[in-house]
């Protein structure tokens, strides 16, 4: 067991973290009956990617991706070890990022806008409620 | 009760399958990893090639910002033109333009309310009045010098959207909407992406590619390429903070008045 642990979990530990949060996301958008619920489960899983990306592009021992400026001009002429890319975390996966928190929020505001349709329409964000009150609404045309 | 047992049969095995997929993957934090180093004895990674040659690309130290919006420009377009069109979902869903309960429509005044009653207002009220105008100093702060420092259009868009918003908690969302009223935050969501657009374009008049600002080298007066593609930077990020600042705020103006614009939180 303890083997297990320092070979498979320690080292890996940001992708169990990753797929721990993503399951229970998951898991809420599957069996909750709210719609609410449903979507701060989707919000959960959203939260398991950012993280999953971010700790892609992690160095260890590594700063943050902004170049110190002394160094960025030693390497405009001709100083080819200025800088180190071990020592500047990987940026690619942070530009990823940045946008899509940016669009989950906004994406995440057009779902409660249809919440509050659909609760004006039908008095209720409970998933089967609403579908009986679908249901009943097709049988009486 | 069978939704949850499914679910948790459902969840359980993804789970082992995405956590037997783990084994394989790099380790935490290593630098070799084959999204920071590339795979071994084939080609690179993207980000060694961003990290080594960004600055003498585009003279900007920030390598997000220049990913952002100089060698990511066109996603960082579509990414922006999804904000907007969000904006514009939540306004065809929720607006009503035409107000049906006009005739019994209580007192605007008197929907305003706070929740904790009205003597709380004055120390709320004053103490954002004073941070307002310091968020959206800072917010431009976070736009402009996104260069150099942690920011760009994204994150001060938000501040300066927040700004707006923290106006109409503190007081009404008649005070936030007689600073930004309805029609200007349209025109400004709108002004961003064609900012965005413009500069994007603007290289295609002289030849160039899309999104290729070295080519605004002589527009901008700029000494050498590299300048040119710094400020065409800017003003794409200036863009992605106009659109971003108007649809948060359009977003909490429409959801927390179901499209009315009319008392509120």
């Amino acid at each position: 067991m303890e083997a297990f642990f320092k070979e498979a979990v320690v080292p890996h530990f940001n992708f169990w973290i990753y797929v721990i949060i993503m399951m229970i996301g998951l898991w809420s958008v599957i069996a909750k009956n709210n719609l609410i619920k449903k979507l701060i489960g989707l919000s959960i899983f959203q939260t398991a990617i950012l993280l999953l990306y971010v700790s892609l592009g992690v160095k260890e021992g590594a700063s943050i991706p902004i170049i110190d400026h002394h160094a960025a001009e030693r390497s405009l002429v001709g100083d080819a070890g200025a800088i180190n890319p071990d020592l500047i975390a990987n940026p690619v996966p942070h530009v990823l990022m940045l946008t899509a928190i940016v669009v989950g929020v906004a994406t995440l505001g057009v779902a409660l806008a249809l919440c509050q349709m659909i609760y004006k329409d039908f008095g209720t964000l409970e998933e089967d409620e609403v579908l009986q009150k679908i249901k009943a609404l097709h049988d009486d045309v | 009760m069978k939704a949850k047992i499914f679910a948790s049969i459902a969840v359980t095995i993804t789970g082992a399958i995405l956590l037997y997929a783990v084994t394989d993957f790099p380790n935490f934090g290593d630098p070799r990893s084959p999204a920071n180093a590339g795979v071994e004895g084939g080609s690179s990674s993207a980000s060694l090639y961003y990290i080594e040659n960004t600055y003498r690309d585009t003279k900007v130290p920030n390598l997000v910002t220049a990913i952002l919006a100089d060698y990511r420009g066109y996603d960082t377009l579509f990414e922006t033109v999804v904000i907007f069109t969000a904006g514009m979902a939540i306004f065809a869903i929720l607006r009503v333009l035409r107000n049906e309960d006009a005739p019994s429509a209580p007192d605007p005044e008197s929907t305003n309310r706070t929740i904790d009653g009205d003597h709380h207002r004055i120390i709320v009220g004053i103490t954002c009045r004073i941070a307002v105008p310091l968020v959206q100093i800072f917010a431009l702060y976070v736009v402009a010098h996104g260069h150099h420092s942690p920011g760009g259009g994204f994150q001060g868009g938000v501040m300066l959207g927040a700004s707006f918003i923290l106006i109409a908690l503190s007081g009404s969302l008649r005070d936030a909407l007689a600073r930004f009223s309805e029609a200007s935050y349209i025109r400004l969501a709108s002004l961003g992406i064609l900012i965005y657009a413009g500069v994007a374009f603007l290289p295609l008049v002289f030849g160039r590619n899309f999104v290729d600002y070295g080519a605004l080298r002589g527009l901008l007066g700029t000494e050498g390429e590299e300048m040119a593609r710094s400020h065409g930077i800017f003003g794409v990020e200036l863009g992605v903070a106009f659109t971003v600042m108007s649809v948060m705020f359009a977003i909490f103006a429409n959801l927390s008045t179901r499209g009315r614009l009319k008392g509120g939180l």
